[in-house]
């Protein structure tokens, strides 16, 4: 790995300027060590989260859930995917689809209650009730 | 002759190859290829993440809705299987992003190990995947109205649907030895280059079913306290007589040795959403949630966004396979790489998508 240290300063000397000439050099090799720590890093926050689902945190645990799993996902996006080094339009695309999904969720949330009972098969439990038997068996689907 | 002369110096003549090989004619540069691809790889993504985000939602608004339902159902899924499958692709992680790094640098054997890295990895997801699957298709545990409702003191169903699942995975991996003692046959460095990753992921994937099996089969602890659990419910009933408190307490204190939560071990019922048990026998544990409606509605999404991440992983190994026979014929270097670029890409967005499932499905307390 000989050619490692200089693709190292390779990839910070072409951090600031992503657009070079036609001709010129465009690949910013990421650093190996930048790789490993990055991964790491991911496999700490997956210890921790199956750690923390090991302790009844009531409503703080879907957040706390969420903001590793956004930690995580936010550490693949930047470094593995190269975000930070990319085009400014790249990263717009993919940031304004999140920005879609969380109105999508938004809005499908906001009037939940009001097709509640749409959401599952057998709301009322009416399929349960008639199929309680007058003999010995009992049914154990709807 | 004349004409080719000419052409060759004709620089705006598109109908000749006065470009490298990798650079399409209809890109001015390298550079703009690489941008016009890795756009258009970007809007693949966007598309993706707007897909998954569908499931997604059902998942939240069924949860919304029924909390309780995937606090019990969650109990059937192995955390562990699921954290060492969070590593896997982690991993796999790593490696395809050292491959992009490999591709730039020209480091054309190296690009081939960690594209093979990959790819073993996808296999021992996949067989990990398969001991999960099959293991909850064995227990009854299936999507909307073919799900079983899950009962105490009863047996395994007698069924081999991990056999049935390694098939496949089988023919593949054969044919992965039988390329590669060919390519080791005629010598051939570009195809024993291709062929050993190959068969290298058929293996990992028997590789990944036996570390499930291990692991699930070391998982009598969980499953265990949901027994015991259940059993406990069964007593506060209790009005079965002797011989089923009994067989509770059996279950309760040999759960070291048989797997407790299982089910009637007749074929005819699996397959036959109608389950019928006798209520003197058996109690039907948490009825309110283990039902088709409820639990079942809960496998039809675990199902599906696993399974449609599955699909997605699958895609994926092949596109790397692609690109292991584009790496050992030294196609890439530091103006075109491209491609491993994209496929890097696509598979980090399917990593992205595990990082949030594991932690929704399995890890519900």
């Amino acid at each position: 790995m000989a050619n490692s240290h200089s693709s190292t300063a390779d990839a910070h000397g072409h951090a600031g300027d992503a657009h070079g000439h036609g001709d010129g050099e465009f690949a910013h090799p990421a650093p190996i060590w930048m790789l490993l720590a990055v991964f790491f890093a991911l496999l700490v926050l997956t210890f921790l989260t199956v750690f923390q689902a090991r302790f009844d945190l009531g409503d703080l645990e879907i957040v706390l859930t969420l903001f590793i799993a956004t930690v995580k996902a936010g550490l693949v996006i930047a470094f593995f995917m190269h975000l930070l080094w990319d085009k400014p339009l790249n990263a717009i695309v993919i940031l304004s689809s999140l920005i879609f999904v969380s109105l999508f969720l938004g809005f499908c949330l906001m009037d939940a209650k009001g097709y509640r009972n749409n959401l599952i098969m057998d709301p009322n439990g009416d399929l349960l009730e008639k199929s309680k038997p007058a003999s010995q068996l009992v049914k154990t689907s709807n | 002759m004349t004409t080719e002369a000419a052409v060759h110096t004709d620089n705006h003549d598109h109908g000749h190859h006065d470009h490298p090989a990798w650079l399409a004619h209809h890109f001015d540069d390298a550079q703009q290829q690489f941008d016009a691809g890795k756009f258009g790889m970007w809007m693949f993504l966007v598309t993706e993440v707007l897909f998954f985000s569908g499931m997604f939602c059902a998942y939240v608004l069924f949860r919304n809705r029924n909390p309780e339902v995937f606090e019990y159902c969650s109990s059937f899924l192995n955390t562990k299987l699921g954290a060492i499958n969070t590593g896997v692709l982690l991993f796999s992680s790593l490696t395809m992003a050292w491959a992009v790094r490999a591709a730039q640098l020209k480091q054309h054997t190296l690009l081939v190990g960690m594209l093979g890295a990959t790819l073993g990895c996808a296999a021992v997801f996949l067989g990990v995947k398969a001991v999960e699957y099959t293991h909850k298709w064995e227990l009854g545990l299936l999507p909307g109205k073919l799900y079983v409702a899950q009962v105490e003191n009863a047996v395994h169903a007698d069924h081999h649907y991990l056999r049935n699942v390694l098939i496949v995975p089988l023919i593949y991996t054969v044919i992965g030895l039988l390329y590669y003692l060919y390519s080791i046959v005629i010598s051939s460095r570009l195809h024993r280059q291709i062929a050993g990753p190959v068969f290298v992921s058929g293996v990992c994937f028997f590789a990944g079913v036996l570390l499930g099996q291990y692991l699930e089969s070391g998982d009598h602890g969980d499953h265990a306290a949901h027994a015991s659990h259940s059993t406990s419910h069964g007593d506060e009933a209790g009005h079965d007589g002797a011989a089923s408190s009994h067989s509770g307490t059996d279950v309760a204190t040999a759960n070291a040795a048989t797997p407790p939560l299982t089910l009637v071990s007749d074929s005819s019922r699996l397959l036959n959403p109608d389950v019928f048990v006798s209520p003197v026998e058996q109690e039907i544990p948490r009825s309110d949630v283990n039902n088709q409606g409820m639990a079942g509605l809960f496998f039809s999404i675990y199902y599906c966004m696993t399974g449609v991440h599955a699909v997605h992983i699958i895609g994926g190994m092949v596109v790397i396979i692609w690109l292991i026979v584009k790496a050992a014929r030294h196609e890439f270097h530091s103006q075109y790489f491209g491609p491993v670029d994209n496929v890097g890409l696509y598979w980090h967005l399917v990593d992205f998508i595990w990082i949030y499932l594991f932690p929704l499905l399995y890890l519900i307390t």
